[in-house]
């Protein structure tokens, strides 16, 4: 059977495919129909011969094979050193295979390409940094991934997921009006204690334009909220766009790239036509990276940036602490042993190793903050990222790279984990869960909240009376 | 036979190096893409440039890098090979009145012959550490093929020749002609094996320092080399 009902070459782009893809439970069938997927091996060639130009080639033609990169590789070491897991491995066998043998590749091959693609490697990108050729094996798994997808081998959830974006422009079947529904909604519920809290949607030439997670506005929408409020007590002129609001892309991790192309343009535009001064999106680190880093190429955007400036949530924030718009009540900060997740996405990847660490040093009292080792740039990802987190038969090799993470944390002695990004937020709560540290986890976003000096004028009027009593 | 090695078989093999070389350096930067490899390049010329440097100049430091730091005993065999491998072909004082007397110039200054003695026999310790890291360590050697040992061989062969010759072990001339012809078969395979390394080092390094220096994080400050 060449082409499956529902697993297939073909791209999700209704309702109805996504619709008829989550019936079939946990892809029970999908996955039964891609063992019989046939492989569009000149379509495969073609591709390639179009798209993996010198760069790529060189990596794996002087790639010396020295294993140098295993010991980088988070997943190499949570599963006992396991050479099968060195990343020079992993796309020397995989990537290195395909194109030696010009797209020439079978079923078996193909599905164990997926199985390398989407769960031995998150593309964090940290064993690009211990290569002495400077290789960059995430890089290349984002490409194999792209080549994987075209061929309809990919993960349900990645195939979902990308078809939402085609569908809804955003990572859940969530319309605008669901999202300004609940937003509204939390606005409601929050402005009793927060007088004035308010969202302005789709308001032209304001100082920021505000963008989220998908998930956010479907299972937190209490995120919506803190986000509100801290825009409100901060005296920022906001706004959210009505179109354009999604900052994720799963489609990035599916390796469906033109799905990644529509998702970006779709914020690009709600900023052409809102023209803010700048874009702030939320506390996750693959839709930074989606957005802010990868998206402009996407987009066909030869600056290689976004049409107005982006910023990652925790720039903002370390601005609002530093510029005194956002007050923190001394005695409130943080007094029990925290430690700090860095996102492979915006730390590594985007550079931002101390912004995060000027927040902690406004909110955390001296000496309860213990760094986990190796941090910053160095940082091994939450064992979750690049889409592991969300790939049901894959679980199983997730929680053993989980194994990392747990030790790094387990180390630092730390009870509570901040942790700035969805992802990994995500990883941390599964990891607890799988095997009980007894850990708190949690965004800046609601520990930042709950030791905010308020000004008089935003309190509520009783409060403000008992103050001035 | 030498007369044919010192003769033609020289020209011929250092013309298809420095040609292959230039050829293929061309190929590479050629074929980069701004929009396929996500990092434009064009549009930020002096991050990019700095990025590149950083990029290359730490790793050609001995413990410049994180990744140096991390495998020290690695980094050790790795510099022992490579000072020697870059030096001695280049600075031996014997190459040197070869290259004045085939093209009429020599290179910069003559390596004594204790200096050269030493690096000689460090570079080939450190290769043979090399070797066997390869036979026992299960992370490289599940991803070593006849190619990696290929190079190991043509790569170890002219300096084994050279220390037989150098210390006049059994016939001289012999081993005189096989380190020649051994030489001449390492510039004749670095365009076109993974002894391309020796210059597509530069260019694979200067590439992740562009896109790390313009796109992942040069911009914000971030001072690592990646």
């Amino acid at each position: 059977m060449p082409e499956g009902t529902l697993c297939n070459k073909k791209p999700v782009d209704t309702a109805e495919g996504i619709t008829t893809l989550l019936a079939d439970k946990s892809g029970k069938i999908y996955y039964e129909e891609m063992k019989h997927l046939e492989i569009d091996s000149d379509l495969l060639w073609k591709t390639i011969q179009n798209t993996c130009k010198t760069r790529i080639r060189t990596w794996l033609e002087i790639c010396a094979h020295c294993g140098m990169c295993a010991d980088s590789c988070f997943l190499y070491l949570a599963n006992d050193r396991d050479p099968k897991q060195v990343p020079a491995y992993k796309i020397q066998s995989t990537l290195g295979e395909i194109i030696r043998k010009k797209g020439k590749v079978d079923n078996a091959f193909m599905l164990h390409a997926m199985e390398v693609a989407w769960a031995q490697c998150t593309c964090c990108n940290r064993c690009g940094t211990y290569c002495p050729h400077g290789i960059d094996t995430g890089i290349m798994f984002g490409y194999l991934r792209g080549l994987c997808y075209q061929q309809g081998f990919v993960p349900w959830e990645m195939k979902i997921g990308a078809g939402m974006h085609r569908v809804y422009n955003a990572q859940m079947d969530i319309t605008s009006e669901d999202y300004i529904d609940t937003f509204e909604w939390m606005i409601e519920e929050n402005e009793e204690e927060y007088p004035g809290l308010k969202v302005p949607v789709d308001v032209e030439d304001a100082d920021i334009m505000y963008t989220v997670n998908a998930r956010e506005a479907k299972h937190y929408p209490e995120d919506l909220a803190e986000a509100a409020i801290l825009f409100h007590i901060a005296g920022e002129n906001w706004t959210i766009p009505s179109k354009g609001w999604e900052l994720t892309s799963l489609a990035m991790f599916a390796g469906d790239w033109a799905a990644c192309k529509m998702q970006v343009e779709s914020v690009y535009d709600a900023m052409d036509r809102l023209r803010p001064k700048r874009m702030i999106g939320t506390e996750c680190g693959h839709a930074h990276r989606a957005t802010v880093v990868e998206g402009p190429y996407w987009a066909g955007r030869k600056s290689g940036r976004p049409p107005v400036e982006s910023i990652h949530y925790i720039e903002w924030l370390a601005e609002a602490l530093r510029t005194g718009k956002l007050k923190i009540d001394p005695a409130k900060r943080i007094k029990e042993p925290v430690t700090l997740q860095d996102s492979c996405n915006y730390v590594r990847n985007h550079g931002l190793r101390e912004t995060a660490r000027e927040i902690i040093s406004y909110i955390v009292e001296p000496g309860y903050f213990i760094e986990m080792s190796p941090n910053k740039e160095h940082n091994f990802c939450c064992g979750g990222g690049g889409g592991f987190n969300g790939i049901g038969c894959f679980r199983k090799q997730r929680n053993v790279g989980l194994k990392v993470k747990r030790d790094q944390i387990i180390a630092t002695g730390a009870k509570l984990v901040i942790s700035p990004c969805h992802n990994c937020w995500d990883a941390i709560r599964d990891l607890e869960e799988e095997f009980e540290i007894g850990i708190r986890w949690s965004f800046l976003k609601p520990l930042i909240i709950k030791m905010l000096i308020i000004p008089e004028h935003l309190l509520p009027e009783e409060e403000a009376e008992e103050e001035d009593e | 036979m030498y007369t044919l090695l010192t003769g033609p078989a020289f020209y011929i093999a250092l013309g298809v190096c420095i040609i292959g070389m230039i050829v293929r350096f061309y190929q590479y930067f050629n074929g980069l893409s701004w929009q396929l490899d996500r990092v434009a390049y064009k549009e930020y010329p002096a991050m990019g440039f700095k990025g590149a440097v950083r990029s290359i100049y730490k790793w050609l430091i001995p413990y410049g890098t994180y990744g140096w730091r991390a495998q020290p005993v690695m980094a050790a065999a790795f510099f022992g090979f490579h000072v020697g491998a870059i030096l001695l072909p280049l600075f031996l004082i014997g190459h040197n009145v070869f290259l004045k007397e085939k093209l009429g110039f020599s290179l910069f200054f003559n390596l004594s012959t204790p200096v050269a003695d030493w690096l000689t026999w460090i570079a080939v310790i450190s290769l043979l550490f090399l070797l066997l890291r390869r036979l026992v360590l299960p992370e490289v050697r599940i991803m070593t093929d006849r190619k990696d040992w290929g190079i190991l061989l043509i790569s170890i062969a002219p300096f084994i020749t050279g220390m037989l010759a150098r210390y006049q072990v059994g016939d001289y001339s012999f081993w005189l002609t096989a380190h020649i012809l051994t030489g001449e078969i390492v510039l004749l395979a670095i365009p076109f094996t993974k002894l391309s390394h020796v210059f597509l080092f530069f260019a694979s390094r200067a590439q992740l320092g562009m896109d790390f220096g313009i796109k992942r994080g040069g911009l914000k400050g971030s001072k690592m080399a990646w």
